[in-house]
């Protein structure tokens, strides 16, 4: 099971290599940009207890006589605090370069999360069809009834809610990935039963289906490599989403807390400083939080347009 | 067509009942209403009291269609946080959102749609290559983020405009307005230019994108054959047939504008009714959240069933479509 299913991903892999697609993504310097500019963010996060000068969530790293130093290169900037430091004494880059980590992670799982339940009310729609796909489209259109900003406050301050107080901060992520995928889903669902109704008429499925191959194996290893492209492309692109999504819903409070502060939490925290001119706290975190989110654009743009027949 | 009117009534009824639903469950099981709004010091037969009034010792089911009825009346009970008349709180608020909401939706179409002609026009120019990756940028950039950055810009070092509230209103019956005094039409420049940003762009690139489909036709071949200047070629003939499905668009982003305004709201502490939920959700004031969900729900869907009527007056082959099929998945 699990070798067979690497030399699928392998064989896919293997493909997308071969195809034109990396010809194309080396002739748009847009693209390339992203790619570099992701890798570098995401690396630098990645790396974060490494590079970054203190760890601002250790009590013992941070000094109250160093709070709120500007930039390096304004005229009280201190070595090493490179972008400042907050009214806590913590140094900006620092929490930036940890709060990176807690957003992009967030962002992958929510997209994940969301493909994996979308893929597979997608396939489980557009395979039997009949009530089964009226149920689940009904389901998807009612999701799409409501702006999704609401459903996903809804959803995390509801859960914040039932859960106990003391259990609200541990579970933050887990609520912020839920809340996000919620709403997310049903983009995969659409275009995963858009093409499953396609494939599931050809002869290589009803071949399948007469040797007797059971439904699901059929759906996940006959007809979902070819529903898989689409996919893709929605899940770069909303990656960039669900980056923006998290940073709003902890910028309004009801997302990742104080004491493990995603981009969105920090700017929340700066924006309270925003008039006693430490400008550095709350702009940093902005600029590294669009940063991510064009980045992942770049390459979400490039990947539609250079999978579009269309536009070929 | 009486067909296709019907179904797309019932299927909004449906979907304002499901919202309802999900509503009432909120209310009913997110702790126990009557915990949260009596306090500590209550008696047992006060507690009795309360549960009689709010119906809670009836079925489930009941208790659901109860609160449906009172919603569809304006009645969506009392505000845990300050005991006021939850209908009275938003009907307050409303204004504040429906002028900035607007306010953004003229905007972006102003600022919109000369930004994508030009670029679909030049397509190929450095300044329509850089506002496309600004454009980008625009749909990167998170609209609180936006929103600081700009109060930090123009409110605080250069100190020309003001970074919150809606400056002076003027009452007008029950609807208090800002359009009609000076404060108040200079407090509506940030939080508006904030929450049209992302529709700007987004007008832009389907102006883009239609203009591009359509200045390939024949009709505007002929058009530049009969000797037409080419101003008369973009604006009377090919912005004209990219308008439906921007008009289309701006009306269906509406009920999202309204949604988003509470980014900007709290942003700008502008007192409408996002920050109101805002405020209620930090409070678990769960009559205002369900309150509020109801009437955005109730704008969204109203205004999604309004679009897909004209459509169906407009074109007749989606009418045929949309009973034969009845999905959009397609």
């Amino acid at each position: 099971m699990a070798a067979e299913a690497r030399r699928s991903l392998g064989a896919v892999l293997r493909a997308i290599v071969a195809s034109d697609l990396f010809w194309s993504f080396r002739r748009t310097p847009m693209a390339v940009f992203g790619a570099v500019l992701f890798v570098v963010l995401a690396g630098t996060a990645v790396l974060a207890p490494v590079l970054s000068p203190q760890n601002p969530y250790d009590l013992a790293q941070i000094f109250i006589d160093k709070a709120e130093l500007p930039p390096i290169w304004a005229k009280d900037g201190e070595w090493p605090f490179l972008l400042g430091t907050d009214p806590q004494g913590r140094d900006v880059l620092s929490t930036i370069l940890y709060g990176t980590r807690i957003s992009l992670l967030i962002g992958l799982a929510s997209v994940l999360c969301a493909m994996a339940i979308g893929v597979t009310i997608g396939l489980a729609a557009g395979y039997f069809g009949g009530w089964v796909d009226n149920v689940l489209m009904r389901l998807a259109d009612t999701v799409l009834s409501i702006p999704t900003l609401l459903v996903a406050i809804l959803v995390s301050a509801v859960f914040k809610g039932l859960l106990p107080p003391g259990l609200r901060d541990a579970f933050s992520g887990v609520i912020l990935v839920g809340a996000i995928s919620l709403t997310g889903w049903v983009q995969y669902a659409r275009t995963v039963r858009a093409s499953t109704m396609v494939e599931r008429r050809k002869e290589y499925v009803l071949a399948a289906q007469i040797i007797g191959v059971a439904s699901r194996r059929i759906m996940r290893r006959h007809i979902l490599p070819n529903a898989l492209t689409p996919v893709l492309v929605a899940a770069t692109l909303n990656l960039g989403l669900a980056i923006l999504s998290e940073a709003t819903l902890s910028f309004l409070g009801v997302g990742m807390p104080v004491t493990k502060p995603s981009l969105g939490t920090l700017i929340r925290v700066g924006n309270q400083y925003l008039f006693s001119g430490s400008w550095w706290v709350v702009v940093f975190p902005a600029v590294q939080l669009g940063l991510i989110v064009l980045a992942v654009n770049l390459v979400g743009d490039w990947l539609r347009d250079a999978l579009n027949p269309r536009l070929r | 067509m009486l067909v296709f009117v019907i179904k797309r009534l019932a299927n909004a009824v449906g979907v304002m009942l499901t919202v309802a639903l999900i509503a009432f469950a909120i209310f009913r099981f997110v702790g126990d209403p009557v915990e949260l709004m009596l306090n500590e010091q209550a008696s047992q037969a006060q507690r009795d009291e309360l549960r009689e009034r709010l119906g809670l010792n009836r079925s489930v089911p009941a208790q659901y269609l109860a609160f449906v009825a009172n919603a569809a009346r304006g009645d969506f009970g009392i505000s845990f946080r300050n005991q006021q008349d939850v209908f009275v709180l938003i009907a307050e608020r409303f204004p504040a959102t429906f002028e900035l909401v607007i306010v953004a939706t003229v905007l972006s179409l102003l600022i919109g749609l000369p930004l994508g002609v030009y670029t679909a026009v030049n397509r190929n120019g450095l300044a329509a290559q850089a506002l496309q990756f600004v454009s980008v940028l625009g749909v990167s950039l998170p609209s609180f983020a936006v929103g600081i950055l700009l109060i930090l810009l123009f409110s605080v070092s250069l100190g020309w405009l003001p970074a919150f509230g809606r400056g002076q209103v003027v009452q007008i019956g029950g609807w208090s307005t800002g359009f009609l005094t000076r404060s108040g039409l200079i407090a509506l420049i940030l939080p508006s230019l904030t929450l049209s940003l992302f529709q700007i762009t987004l007008v832009m690139r389907l102006v883009r994108a239609e203009m591009l489909e359509v200045m390939r036709t024949d009709f505007i071949r002929f058009a530049r054959a009969r000797g037409l200047t080419e101003r008369s070629v973009r604006f009377r003939h090919a912005l004209r047939n990219c308008l439906m499905p921007v008009i289309t668009v701006t009306g269906l982003q509406i009920g999202n504008l309204i949604a988003f305004a509470l980014v900007t709201e709290t942003v700008f502490q502008w007192p409408g009714m996002g920050l109101l939920f805002v405020q209620a959700v930090s409070f678990i004031d769960i009559p205002v959240m369900a309150a509020y969900l109801m009437v955005v729900s109730a704008v969204f869907v109203a205004v999604n069933t309004i679009v897909d009527l004209t459509y169906a007056v407009v074109d007749p082959r989606l009418r045929q479509d949309a009973v034969a099929g009845g999905s959009h998945g397609r």
